[in-house]
């Protein structure tokens, strides 16, 4: 399969306040983006749970989406700094994995910035397209070289 | 027990059906979602009419469902209408879940077999997340009866006063020294010319005068803090210099002070005030404030003019106050911030502050006011003649892609007023140049016709220049406008002695910052976002908090009155109701999961989780917990769990999202 035919799924998590309203008012606003960003609604930002992500990856998300309102924007004061603390150190976990960094994008989209929320998906779909599927391997294979540490008992 | 689950999916008209196969989604998850409890899978052309909730409701009735999932619009707008719905035929509110397959699929894709799919994913991670939805009850917390009211122009006058003589008490908060707003400045008003000071002064000596009001002039907002029902509120009350208990606004102080300033707030800077002084003599209320700027005694220390002749008893000029901080309890908002002038400056070619004789429309509205800088004598910047020919040029800065885009709404009917003005006191000719003349109200096309009749001449065109160069003899010692007259094709100067610039309304400069301090949002355009443009235009997203008046776009004053009346309406309604019902989205602690690390401690803004020394284990109270779910995801124990949200309906949701893949296209 030749990469520019790929398509790719994305699991994008908007907050409440700012960037799910952000999709809504692209929704209402008739802007098109791409079709392959499938959305979950938190309250906050702050709410994901770095598992989330973990969990989309393994059950065949090809890319991630964090979005939340923009710092200081928060509706709930600071909670997305927490969200892009959780998001950098995520970024580093998935590199030590062997899954691609850019595979996990946030960006912030105040509930007035339906344009940027389109665009922005827009190009994180061209990303993880250029990156190509996140194949998990079929079978894990039991490596057997590896020396099974005997417990030395004086 | 396994879940009963029903799935609906909703046309929208064609506003999902045209590009969503909607029949299509419709028996794919009753076939494929049926392992995971989906019993019935129903497709309607409205869900939210009452037939599509009756057909709900029937179902949950008579085929005992537990959980239901409606595929239609963004929860934003109708999860409360499905909610009621299932709550009106017995089933927990919460256990129904509406996922948007319109404001995120079909409005925003167009090709329709991946914008099908889409559906399909999303109401599969709907029917998953559905499974683990509790039953809840909304949070009821008691509403503060007091109202907040921000601005007090006529929008905000009429908000204070309908809830005030209703019985509530009300604070009403205004920056500048006197309540009025930009009414206050206009001479005349359109369609019917009553005189604005004469039908605006009586509600603001009523405002002052009244016992449930609060009224907390040259004062700011600094800080909100809470939620609908009880907010606290911290507001500046600035320095006034004059101690308020002991004036008696007599205007002995003002009289007497020797420093003149240019008056750029009240007066658009025709006039002068002293550094002591009171806006406008009918201000409300009458204590004048000390412009600290620009008083001499606080620039060196001496004159005191004001306190030599006060002649109350105790002196009532107190060069020592402070500025205090209140904080009030108020259990509703309504901002009725206004607008500010569009800075004509802004369109260099149009002259204004280069050239002595183009005016702004606010200048204007002072030049013909009888109590302004030259008592309602229409005359030049030279304050002695009287122009003969004057042009009015519309839409400046309005429904021009470089300035703003959208129109100020009030400019024609402005501008035909200052025409008719102009032409009644002075006879002298007048220009109107226009883009589109638009008189939509109640006796304003009659007002046009008459400003017709009068003699009036309309060239349909935008300006392209106003100069004070002249080609011909004609034009020499005269403003020139250059404009295309577009109905005959025609480039064409009219000399003239005064130009007025109509220029448009626009948020203020800190809109922005305010909307952020009340936790409510602006638009593209800088107008804050009313929670519907048609059905809730006084209500914002943030519960408890109101919008009346320019703040929410361009309006004259009539919609500015009527929005007041509106938002009061909504804010007494919302104290009778005693008590708001607050979505239960709230995090809890598992004692006996909580190993008392106290992460969670410091990651909630709202100190809402506090520590329990003797059993050693965290604890959330509810009340001030807000459901942002922070401390959620942040527990290393797993012990918090966030109801509404919780860890098992997002991972499932999750999972059922992924259910199916992107249709991969053929590869050739």
């Amino acid at each position: 399969m030749s990469n520019e035919k790929f398509e790719p799924v994305i699991i994008g998590f908007t907050c409440n306040w700012c960037s799910y309203r952000a999709a809504d008012m692209a929704g209402t606003a008739r802007m098109k983006y791409a079709p392959n960003v499938r959305l979950i609604r938190l309250m906050c930002s702050g709410r994901l749970d770095p598992t989330f992500v973990m969990k989309a990856f393994a059950n065949g998300a090809d890319g991630v989406l964090i979005t939340g309102c923009h710092p200081g924007d928060c509706h709930y004061v600071e909670q997305n700094y927490k969200a892009l603390r959780r998001f950098l150190l995520l970024r580093r976990v998935l590199t030590q994995m062997g899954i691609e960094a850019g595979r996990l994008k946030l960006f912030w989209a105040s509930a007035a910035e339906g344009a940027i929320f389109a665009a922005e998906i827009n190009k994180f779909v061209e990303e993880v397209r250029a990156l190509g599927p996140l194949t998990w391997p079929t079978e894990f294979q039991p490596i057997a070289s590896i020396p099974i540490m005997q417990e030395v008992t004086a | 027990m396994t879940e009963r689950i029903g799935v609906y999916v909703c046309h929208c008209g064609t506003n999902i059906a045209g590009v969503v196969d909607v029949a299509d989604v419709s028996k794919w998850a009753g076939k494929h979602l049926a392992g995971q409890g989906v019993v019935v899978s129903r497709d309607y052309k409205f869900m939210c009419s009452s037939l599509g909730q009756e057909l709900i409701q029937k179902d949950i009735k008579e085929l005992g469902l537990t959980r239901v999932v409606v595929a239609a619009c963004s929860p934003h707008l109708h999860e409360k209408t499905f909610r009621n719905a299932c709550a009106g035929a017995g089933l927990n509110p919460y256990l129904c879940e509406l996922v948007s397959i319109r404001e995120q699929d079909s409005w925003v894709h167009t090709d329709k077999v991946a914008a099908t799919d889409k559906a399909k994913a999303i109401i599969a991670g709907g029917v998953a997340r559905v499974v683990h939805n509790a039953e809840l009850e909304p949070l009821r917390v008691p509403i503060h009866p007091d109202t907040l009211i921000v601005g007090g122009g006529i929008a905000g006058i009429q908000a204070a006063l309908e809830i005030a003589d209703a019985g509530f008490h009300v604070y009403l908060v205004e920056r500048e020294p006197s309540i009025g707003g930009h009414m206050a400045q206009f001479d005349k008003t359109f369609p019917t010319l009553d005189c604005s000071a004469c039908i605006l002064t009586p509600k603001m000596v009523d405002v002052g005068n009244h016992p449930n009001i609060t009224l907390l002039t040259w004062s700011e907002v600094e800080k909100v803090d809470g939620y609908v029902g009880s907010f606290t509120a911290t507001i500046r009350k600035k320095a006034r210099y004059v101690n308020t208990d002991s004036c008696t606004g007599c205007g002995i102080c003002w009289e007497k002070c020797p420093w003149k300033v240019v008056d750029n707030v009240f007066e658009a800077g025709l006039g002068k005030r002293k550094a002591i002084y009171t806006p406008f003599p009918q201000a409300v209320p009458k204590y004048p404030v000390i412009d600290f700027d620009n008083c001499a005694y606080f620039k060196n220390g001496k004159c005191k003019a004001c306190q030599i002749y006060c002649p109350t008893e105790p002196n009532s000029i107190d060069f020592n106050q402070k500025d205090e901080i209140l904080e009030i309890q108020v259990g509703n908002i309504i901002l009725a911030t206004g607008y500010q002038l569009f800075d004509a400056t802004r369109i260099p070619q149009y002259g204004y502050k280069r050239l002595a004789n183009v005016f702004t429309s606010l200048e204007f509205e002072r030049l013909c006011n009888a109590s302004g800088p030259t008592e309602g004598k229409i005359v030049l910047r030279d304050k002695k003649t009287t122009p003969k020919t004057v042009v009015i040029v519309h839409c400046v800065g309005s429904r021009d892609e470089n300035y703003n885009k959208y129109c100020s709404s009030i400019c024609c009917m402005q501008s035909l007023k200052f025409a008719h003005l102009v032409m009644e006191r002075t006879g002298a000719e007048v220009y109107n140049c226009y883009i589109d003349i638009r008189t939509p109200s109640k006796d304003y096309e009659e007002f046009y016709k008459r400003v017709l009749e009068e003699g009036g001449h309309f060239i349909r065109g935008k300006v392209a220049e106003i100069t004070d160069v002249a080609r011909v003899p004609s034009e020499e010692g005269k403003l020139v406008v250059q404009v295309e007259d577009t109905l005959i094709g025609k480039q064409r100067r009219i000399p003239a002695d005064m130009v007025i610039l109509s220029a448009g309304l626009e948020p203020h400069d800190d809109a922005k910052e305010v909307g952020k301090l009340f936790g409510i949002a602006c638009g593209a355009s800088g107008w804050y976002t009313e929670r519907h443009p048609k059905l809730d235009p006084v209500a914002t997203m943030t519960d408890g908090i109101y919008i009346a008046g320019c703040v929410q776009g361009p309006k004259d004053i009539p919609a500015s009155v009527a929005q007041g009346a509106a938002a009061s309406a909504r804010v007494m309604g919302k104290i009778q109701q005693k008590e708001v019902a607050l979505e239960p989205v709230r995090a809890s602690i598992n004692e006996n999961q909580c190993s008392g690390c106290r992460i969670c401690n410091n990651l909630c803004p709202f100190n809402a989780i506090s520590f329990h020394e003797d059993k050693m284990v965290s604890e959330v109270n509810p009340a001030l917990c807000q459901g942002c779910g922070t401390c959620v995801a942040g527990c290393p124990a797993g012990a918090i769990s966030g109801t509404g949200f919780s860890n098992e309906q997002i991972l499932s949701q999750i999972e059922g999202l992924l259910l199916i893949n992107m249709p991969q296209s053929v590869v050739a």
